[in-house]
């Protein structure tokens, strides 16, 4: 009893020392204590929802509300013997081989021809200092060979980013964050963003996604933050079609009341970042079928 | 106007005279108006800059514009003002977040 | 042009199980398109199914259907190898038609 006490007063009289340090000139944001973690933050992250739903496996994570709900698991099984994403696939597959006016394909603008890396995004572009999407970089490789982009809430980049995740299936997520304090930065900017209450309803994505995965918003069963984006892009019955990472954030975004962003501004580059790392090594299931 | 008495004129008089008394009573000049939507969309611009916007202030700002558009000055002022506190609070929330948002992080 | 119906028919020998997804926009004629302009309605009335010339499933649908229709269906009856027709016809004429072996 008493070692614990002498224990606390010790950390109370440490964080104390901390916090004077911290007022004497000494950047008042980042004590030693607080200095970025992301594996300390992605193990945590992880701990959590495995404590917190010890019966779903570790890949199930990635099915979302499906993993969360025993009837709708048995739904899920059922729709992927006949998924209703197929035409948008094969949309994508199609889209995917199709030369631009100059003869150049989006093979040329991707590693491996552009197949089998979709797990290796939200890549953190060094030269650049910022992180670039997958959509992003789609986009940039059309602009690149002299094509207008796409819009990143429509159906034409939600088909191409299908097809890419089709071919990455099962592949663990592998995001990286180079040994660059940019990078850091992206990464805790966008963690900040997870948590930040916003919109008139005053929710953060961990009000839906780290307080009540499981639970229903309305009719919906809400996803665990665990995994979410493994799953991306999603056909979503409720769209009555495919639809991007970039179209999931600005709805959730105007469903709690708030403007949503510009699609692909930094927050969201660096929301993807950091929801991906921390989902790093649970398999691709993209793309995703969704109520 | 002709100099010969009509009848309208003391009914107009009349109306003159509630009209105004109705304008010293509340907000409800086209002035009133601009003012407090200048105030209101300011406000907003300060929301936007924190990247913290809330879609009920843009509507209720748009709804001022109608009602302003529509000559409801006093009801237009009456949502500029709406939209002000709403925008303000959005800053506030904004702000607050930049601190309270650790309390949700999972450690 | 790839067909719009995608189907997949199995039998245990004593019941054969259907699964079709057909691709069509099912459009109500309520919906307003971005200029504001109803778009409008374009649905599947009729979906049939034909094993050994008789029709298993007849559907006479209407705009309460959704966008790429998915059905799935058990008949008695139907072979491993039998040929299952499928066609169907919407609100402004149009058809398509498809079939595929039980597998």
């Amino acid at each position: 009893m008493i070692s614990t006490m002498r224990a606390r007063f010790m950390t109370c009289l440490a964080s104390a020392a901390l916090l004077l340090a911290a007022c004497c000139g000494v950047a008042p944001q980042a004590s030693a204590a607080e200095a970025p973690n992301p594996v300390a933050d992605a193990k945590a992250f992880r701990d959590y929802f495995t404590k917190k739903f010890p019966k779903v496996k570790l890949e199930d994570f990635v099915n979302g509300p499906y993993s969360m709900n025993e009837d709708m698991h048995r739904q899920w099984e059922e729709k992927e013997q006949f998924p209703p994403y197929e035409f948008a696939l094969e949309a994508g597959k199609e889209m995917f081989a199709k030369p631009f006016k100059n003869g150049k394909t989006y093979a040329d603008c991707f590693a491996n021809g552009g197949i089998g890396v979709r797990q290796n995004y939200p890549i953190f572009d060094e030269k650049e200092g910022k992180v670039i999407t997958l959509e992003l970089a789609l986009n940039r490789c059309r602009q690149a060979n002299g094509e207008a982009p796409y819009s990143y809430v429509k159906d034409e980049m939600a088909s191409l980013t299908a097809y890419m995740a089709f071919t990455s299936r099962g592949k663990p997520m592998d995001i990286k964050i180079p040994n660059d304090g940019r990078a850091l930065e992206a990464f805790e900017e966008g963690k900040r963003y997870f948590y930040t209450r916003r919109g008139q309803l005053n929710f953060s994505c961990a009000t839906c996604h780290v307080q009540s995965p499981g639970e229903r918003i309305r009719a919906e069963v809400l996803a665990p933050a665990l995994g979410i984006m493994n799953a991306m892009p999603i056909y979503r019955s409720e769209w009555s079609g495919m639809g991007t990472t970039s179209r999931r954030f600005t709805s959730c975004n105007s469903q709690i009341r708030g403007v949503p962003l510009e699609p692909q501004s930094d927050e969201y580059r660096n929301l993807e970042y950091y929801l991906s790392y921390v989902s790093n090594g649970l398999p691709i299931s993209g793309p995703g079928a969704r109520p | 106007m002709s100099g010969r008495k009509h009848p309208i004129v003391p009914l107009a008089a009349s109306m003159l005279l509630v009209a105004s008394l109705s304008c010293a009573h509340a907000d409800g000049s086209d002035a009133d108006f601009k003012a407090a939507y200048a105030a209101a969309d300011t406000a907003e611009k300060e929301a936007g800059a924190l990247r913290n916007q809330w879609t009920t202030t843009e509507s209720t700002l748009a709804a001022a514009r109608k009602a302003a558009e529509a000559g409801n000055f006093e009801q237009a002022v009456a949502l500029s003002k709406e939209a002000e506190a709403l925008a303000k609070a959005s800053i506030f929330q904004a702000t607050s977040e930049k601190d309270a948002w650790k309390a949700l992080e999972i450690r | 042009m790839a067909s719009t119906i995608r189907v997949r028919a199995t039998s245990n020998g004593d019941i054969t199980e259907v699964q079709a997804l057909i691709q069509h926009p099912m459009d109500t004629g309520f919906v307003k398109d971005a200029k504001g302009e109803i778009i409008p309605p374009h649905f599947i009335q009729r979906l049939t199914f034909e094993h050994d010339g008789k029709p298993v499933f007849i559907a006479d649908w209407g705009t309460a259907v959704s966008k790429d229709p998915y059905v799935k269906f058990s008949f008695k009856g139907g072979k491993k190898g039998d040929e299952l027709k499928i066609g169907w016809l919407d609100n402004k004429g149009a058809t398509d038609a498809t079939s595929a072996k039980i597998q």
